[in-house]
């Protein structure tokens, strides 16, 4: 398999995806599992699959690798079709993690992920070193975890061998079959920050079924939303879904709160930081008051030696507290940095009981603030930019649809008249 | 003469007899295990094609050893060959047994996961189903063993090897002063046989059975 072995050294991004009218018929059932599924996946890009159970997004994707041969249509892969070449062939240039009981439990950690460089015939010292990078960029210690069997790992650990497993052999292509299905919330969410933190590297394209649909604004840079026998209900970005849902099918699994979810899609960096009156800790007691009374604001920041948000003082504070700054004023609950979503951002506000949240940067240093009229704005901005972009996807989609059906009700009689 | 008398004065004997029965048992047992797993392998997947395979060696069982032996005879003369060939058919069920149910209690999602890696069929049956069949199978194979520990004696009747000799020149011999000796040497032998490659099992599993998977 000589396209695998040139490409490593410095890791093979992503490949494009198309299928074309794909289509799964099982025998004695009329209706096709899988019906007539058209779509491009582009290089490099995360698409997550998501529907309701038995949609079959999980046939669908099983069909990309082809555990599941198609009855119909074509697959495409970086331009090539497969749906007619050697399966084992495919399936060693398309990594494909699953729920947790994707590792072999009778392998160490270290043989697991070894599995598909050696089959591929890599040199030992090669898929040696291989299995070390695998470990680290999966964030487990090689020399801890190396010779453990799976069973000795928690879930999370397992999930995270088994990406590393579906990496190794350095895929253009990774299918993920629910895998994060398996483990707890918590869990689940540091997987999903290690997901984005991979792709981010690694650039690939990556399939990814899911039936949580948090997870997929999460991690999809497009979802398509699947109904009953994979039928596209929509395919767009996360913010076009949650701000123009196409349909009542996608706005009810959307769920209620989409404005609250699309609070998830955007930073701290996204919106204005403002700057806000400061002092610190060192500064001499009639500087703070002079602060105080020229600021305009109810209350000023006060910062400790290293310039990290300490207390939110008010005017009188001071006084009540008889000139004392370890006394005075309000400790700083809570801050975020501009890589915290806004969503933490409006938490924060609405918690700290002076309607503002400190923004620090990398040691915890003041940097702004963000407050309620800030976020109020930037969130009613992002919102009408979404609404206008997917009025206009929604377009496209429509006019190539009515293409699509035109052609239908043409058929062959059509093209006799042209 | 006591029992302590007649194992010391006959230990040459005995000794003789044991090896010879173990080295029986011991070949036996590796070509009923080989014969066992194939058929186990070549059958799990069909669901009537592995009750056959099941129901036919259990019948093979029911069949009286002594019948099946004095059946042979005719066939493949006396001695060596019709003990082996009773030995190792009455060895299958265990291990066919087993090996379909091993074979069939493999994690489907392991298999899909083995196919979705990319590995052909004969690599997922090597590499991964056998693996994980081979404790059952194991355990398959040391009951068979324990089987034929017993059922080897009866060779002596085809005039095989064995510690059978002892206990039917006993029988043969009943009311003389070493008859009881004769048959409870043989019969302890046995015993102490199938204690000791019950303890080779155990190893043999320590060894052979990945850390991943040990009960």
């Amino acid at each position: 398999m000589p396209e695998t072995e040139t490409e490593s050294g410095g890791g093979a991004h992503g490949a494009t995806i198309e299928l074309v009218n794909l289509t799964k018929r099982y025998p004695g059932n009329p209706n096709p599992a899988v019906d007539n599924v058209t779509m491009e996946i582009k290089a490099g890009e995360t698409v997550v699959f998501v529907g309701p159970s038995g949609c079959g997004k999980s046939t669908t994707l099983k069909m990309i690798n082809r555990l599941i041969e198609p009855s119909g249509g074509r697959i495409r892969i970086d331009g090539e079709d497969v749906t007619d070449i050697d399966p084992v062939k495919l399936r060693r240039k398309v990594g494909y993690a699953i729920q947790s009981s994707g590792l072999f439990p009778h392998m160490t950690v270290a043989q697991n992920i070894a599995l598909v460089p050696k089959m591929i015939g890599w040199p030992k010292g090669r898929i040696r070193d291989r299995v070390e990078e695998m470990l680290d960029l999966v964030g487990l210690d090689p020399g801890e975890f190396h010779g453990r069997y799976p069973r000795q790992l928690s879930g999370g650990q397992q999930q995270r061998v088994g990406v590393a497993q579906a990496l190794a052999a350095d895929p253009p292509v990774l299918l993920m079959d629910e895998p994060f299905g398996a483990v707890d919330p918590i869990t689940r969410d540091h997987l999903q920050d290690e997901l984005i933190r991979l792709q981010h590297e690694l650039h690939k394209t990556i399939v990814f079924v899911t039936h949580d649909f948090d997870e997929a604004i999460k991690l999809g840079d497009r979802i398509a939303v699947l109904r009953e026998r994979s039928h596209i209900a929509q395919f767009d970005t996360p913010e076009a879904i949650l701000t123009n849902p196409a349909d009542d099918f996608v706005s009810g699994f959307v769920g209620a709160g989409a404005a609250l979810k699309r609070l998830n899609l955007s930073r701290v960096r996204d919106v204005e930081i403002t700057d806000y009156p400061t002092v610190t800790v060192d500064d001499p007691l009639q500087t703070i008051f002079n602060k105080l009374r020229s600021s305009g604001t109810n209350e000023i920041l006060l910062l400790d030696q290293r310039r990290r948000p300490y207390k939110w003082l008010r005017r009188g504070d001071l006084m009540r507290a008889r000139g004392s700054l370890a006394r005075a004023g309000t400790l700083v609950s809570d801050t975020v940095t501009k890589d915290a979503t806004l969503r933490d951002a409006l938490e924060a506000v609405l918690t700290d009981n002076t309607g503002r949240v400190a923004v620090t940067g990398r040691r915890g240093e003041y940097t702004g603030v963000v407050d309620m009229e800030t976020l109020l704005n930037s969130v009613h901005e992002l919102l009408e930019a979404d609404r206008l972009e997917a009025l206009e996807a929604q377009h496209e989609l429509e006019e190539a649809r009515a293409a699509q059906t035109h052609a239908e009700q043409e058929g062959p009689g059509g093209e006799a008249k042209a | 003469m006591s029992f302590w008398e007649y194992l010391a004065n006959r230990h040459q004997q005995l000794l003789t007899d044991a090896y010879q029965q173990a080295s029986l048992v011991f070949q036996c047992m590796l070509m009923a295990t080989a014969i066992g797993v194939v058929i186990g392998v070549v059958t799990y997947r069909s669901g009537w094609a592995g009750n056959l395979a099941t129901l036919g060696t259990s019948a093979i069982l029911t069949v009286p050893s002594l019948a099946m032996i004095g059946l042979l005879i005719p066939l493949v003369g006396l001695g060596v060959p019709p003990t082996v060939i009773a030995l190792t058919l009455y060895g299958l069920l265990p291990v066919v047994r087993n090996a379909i149910v091993g074979l069939r209690g493999v994690d489907p999602t392991l298999v899909d996961a083995a196919k979705g890696i990319g590995m052909s069929s004969a690599m997922r049956l090597l590499r991964v189903e056998l693996p994980l069949a081979w404790p059952p199978i194991l355990t398959g194979i040391r009951v068979s063993t324990q089987m034929l520990m017993g059922i080897a004696a009866i060779a002596a009747y085809a005039s095989g090897p064995g510690l059978g000799n002892e206990i039917f020149r006993g029988i043969a011999s009943l009311g003389s002063k070493n008859a009881l000796n004769q048959v409870l040497a043989g019969t302890l032998g046995i015993i102490v046989l199938a204690l000791l490659f019950d303890a080779a099992y155990v190893l043999i599993g320590r060894l052979t059975i990945p850390r991943g998977i040990r009960a």
